[in-house]
């Protein structure tokens, strides 16, 4: 079908996939290590040593994984992927990915030393009037830059393999990695507009006080889309790669793309969801942005249906009976299949409890307690973070010429199932100590030996005790990467990616109008900010000046 | 250019996918959409005893 | 596009269910106002100590009013004043909080009583202590080195 979709990812591209993907593995071992020893202090019976604060640990925990880990594989993933569908990047798209990995790499860098130094303990979402560090500040705007500079490279493949194609359907992994960073760009306007405006020239000292709720805001609009930046890439892998695994076919290829659009869409305009709780915004606007939050359910509804029936229909054409007897049939001794399969099952209770949080007034049920935490450990830290573990066991040896042997798959398994019992320890105590009213970002206290505060210490330990079980998980991870980056026996790693069914429907062409996409998308992003936004500035209260209190 | 009018020509109109048995696949999204309406009922009375 | 009429199923199912739920915490919000904690009110975050209500934290009692008490809570790094407060069973109270410094959470543990409190701004929340013993009160979003210390107790007492 597609001439330039070559067997094999260009050696050339696959060195900067596998550059981002040295650096996501160290990210996992730094992040994973600060969340261990978190666990460990928040239950009661460990100190840190040699002056390390928590707050700083946790900082470094939320920056190293949330924003570089997740930054990194995702872009290397990307560029895997565009490449192998759309053809080997031109030699001006590879040197844009390095430059974009560079600029990454040095914001990262930039970043983590002044976390190190104890100048920037502000958390991953630097909420002013706490004032970091400017090189802190820097540092992450290069690696928003970075992302910019990675999504032009795949733009331009995009656009070349359009023109080279006319009148056809883009490559639908293609496809899914462009919207993926339209999204990404679109949304990381707004943390860069507070950075580069506001937090900036006030940590510099050109300004003296900052307008907290804007910045808040801004931070937002860029906050939700961040958590989909990172599962968009899941559903990329389960729409379009899991079934190839699985040796079925794409349910549709209309729908997932259907699905994406609708992402792109509803993804955006939804950040008040994150500060329903807070003053300075009208609730009225609160709770339109609680409605466009509930339509981003509407893809993912999608998602759950397409995938069973992939699975269903593979079953089936193996001769499957009964009404789950297809169940059976999936290849469960596959790595590279059932550890993002038990990640789609934690998408579940994930999305479950989402709709929760985002349901305006109940939010005070659980606003910033732990059961948070939970939720986005399930969401992100499972469900997101298992199906890349379940790439990286393919993509890895696709990449450096090697195999994944039935040993190594062996321990992938026993890798993705450790970190599944891991996090089902910690993320259920933590959805329940939330309940009970237990605070996220909250070192270990006794709150004066308030009895409430009690009830919630075994919750912590069964955390702690998760916490080492995903620990266990990540040295086994560590291993696992090693072996296939460097040790696995050589040879020729399959690439898997989907096709959709014989004398499936064509795709519709309206699909690669992008006008069309990105004038929804804007129009719905100037609805459900402009008010708030001009409220929080007109009518804005004094200035507030920055506080170090760390 | 010309090349566009290639594929507006061929008509791959979709079988009947309808006869496809997907019967599992809406007992399991049923049982996924029964977990979503007893987690959300389930907190919303927990919101209102408080 | 070509939708198998099981998906169609499911998603009318789904969407329902979704239309369900915002119609309950819609109607709930918009008309019996139960909104989330959402004052629009300003203040300067350095002249807190000498503006009315915060010059004077703890309970009063207001007449003619839709609620019987106010609660008055000025937080700053790293603790609340009141550090302690009794509140009769049962009492409608309207909680009214505001920050000093930097951003500091509001939640009584065990009530829905959770609010951000933002530097410049007043946050307020009006609920009913329906059950006696005691509610810790936690800062819930990170504020600096002593957060996990940030506390104080309501005592709903009969």
């Amino acid at each position: 079908m597609n001439i330039q979709a070559k067997l094999k990812v260009d050696p050339r591209d696959g060195k900067l996939a596998m550059a981002h993907f040295y650096v996501f593995i160290v990210a996992l071992a730094i992040g994973g290590l600060a969340g261990l020893l978190q666990t460990f202090v928040r239950s009661g019976k460990f100190e840190l040593p040699f002056g390390i604060g928590y707050y700083q640990l946790l900082t470094l925990h939320g920056v190293v994984l949330a924003l570089v880990m997740t930054t990194f594989f995702i872009m290397g993933f990307l560029h895997a992927v565009v490449s192998k569908t759309a053809g080997t990047y031109t030699n001006r798209q590879r040197t844009l990915g390095w430059i974009s990995f560079a600029l990454l790499t040095i914001g990262t860098i930039m970043a983590a030393i002044m976390i190190l130094l104890n100048e920037a303990s502000v958390l991953y979402t630097f909420y002013a009037p706490l004032q970091a560090h400017a090189v802190f500040y820097i540092g992450l705007t290069l690696v928003v830059v970075g992302s910019w500079v990675g999504s032009a490279a795949v733009f331009m493949k995009y656009g070349e393999w359009r023109k080279a194609n006319p009148g056809q359907s883009s490559p639908l992994l293609t496809f899914m990695a462009v919207i993926t960073l339209m999204m990404w760009d679109i949304a990381t306007i707004g943390v860069a507009t507070t950075v580069l405006f506001q937090i900036l020239p006030w940590s510099l000292g050109l300004v003296e006080t900052i307008n907290v709720g804007l910045s808040r805001t801004l931070f937002w609009y860029f906050g939700h889309p961040l958590v989909y930046f990172w599962l968009l890439p899941a559903y990329m892998v389960w729409y379009a790669v899991i079934p190839k695994i699985i040796g079925g076919k794409i349910f549709s290829d209309s729908l997932a793309r259907l699905s994406f659009v609708l992402l792109l869409f509803f993804s955006i305009p939804v950040g008040l969801h994150h500060q329903l709780v807070e003053p300075g915004i009208d609730p009225a606007w609160k709770f339109i942005q609680v409605i466009l939050t509930f339509l981003v359910v509407i893809p993912s509804l999608m998602t759950a249906f397409s995938l069973f029936a992939t699975f269903e229909s593979y079953g089936r054409s193996k001769g499957a009976k009964g009404l789950f007897g297809w169940f059976k049939k999936l290849p469960w001794g596959d790595a590279r299949f059932t550890i993002p399969f038990i990640g789609m099952l934690g998408f579940i209770p994930g999305g479950a409890g989402g709709i929760v949080n985002a349901s305006h007034q109940m939010n005070q049920l659980v606003h910033n307690t732990i059961w948070i935490t939970g939720h986005f450990h399930m969401t992100v830290a499972f469900a997101v973070i298992l199906t890349f573990y379940g790439v990286a066991y393919w993509l890895i040896p696709h990449l450096t010429g090697r195999i994944l042997t039935k040993k190594m798959n062996k321990l992938a398994m026993i890798q993705g199932i450790t970190w599944t019992i891991g996090m089902l320890f910690m993320s259920t105590s933590m959805h329940i100590q939330g309940l009970l009213g237990g605070p996220r970002r909250s070192a270990f206290s006794d709150y004066g030996g308030s009895a409430q505060a009690a009830e919630w210490v075994p919750y912590q330990i069964a955390q702690a005790v998760g916490g080492s079980i995903l620990f266990i998980s990540i040295i086994l991870m560590i291993y696992v990467f090693i072996n296939l980056a460097f040790f696995a026996p050589k040879g020729e790693q399959e690439f898997p990616v989907g096709e959709v069914a014989k004398g499936a429907e064509k795709t519709p062409l309206v699909f690669d109008n992008w006008k069309l996409w990105l004038g929804i998308s804007a129009i719905l992003i100037v609805f459900a900010y402009t008010l708030p936004l001009i409220d929080l500035i007109q009518n804005a209260p004094p200035g507030s000046k920055g506080f170090k209190l760390w | 250019m010309a090349k566009t009018e290639l594929n507006r020509k061929i008509d791959t109109e979709t079988e009947v996918e309808d006869s496809t048995n997907l019967k599992g696949t809406l007992a399991s999204v049923m049982i996924l959409g029964a977990i979503l309406i007893i987690t959300w009922v389930g907190l919303y009375m927990l919101f209102l005893s408080r | 596009m070509h939708m198998h009429k099981f998906e169609k199923i499911w998603l009318i199912f789904g969407f329902g269910a979704l239309l369900v739920f915002l119609t309950v915490i819609g109607v709930s919000a918009f008309y019996l106002g139960n909104q989330p904690p959402s004052c629009l009110a300003t203040i300067d975050p350095e002249k807190v100590d000498t503006t009315a209500p915060f010059d004077k934290p703890g309970l009063k009692k207001v007449e003619g009013k839709e609620w019987d008490y106010e609660l008055v809570f000025v937080a700053s790094a790293f603790s609340y004043s009141p550090a302690r407060v009794e509140v009769p069973l049962g009492a409608k109270v309207k909680v009214i909080a505001t920050s000093k410094d930097v951003m500091h959470g509001f939640q009584a543990a065990g009530t829905n009583v959770n609010m951000m409190l933002e530097p410049g701004y007043i946050s307020e929340v009006v609920t009913t202590f329906k059950n006696p013993g005691e509610f810790l009160i936690v800062c819930n979003e990170y504020c600096g080195v002593g957060h996990h210390m940030m506390h104080s107790m309501i005592e709903v007492v009969e």
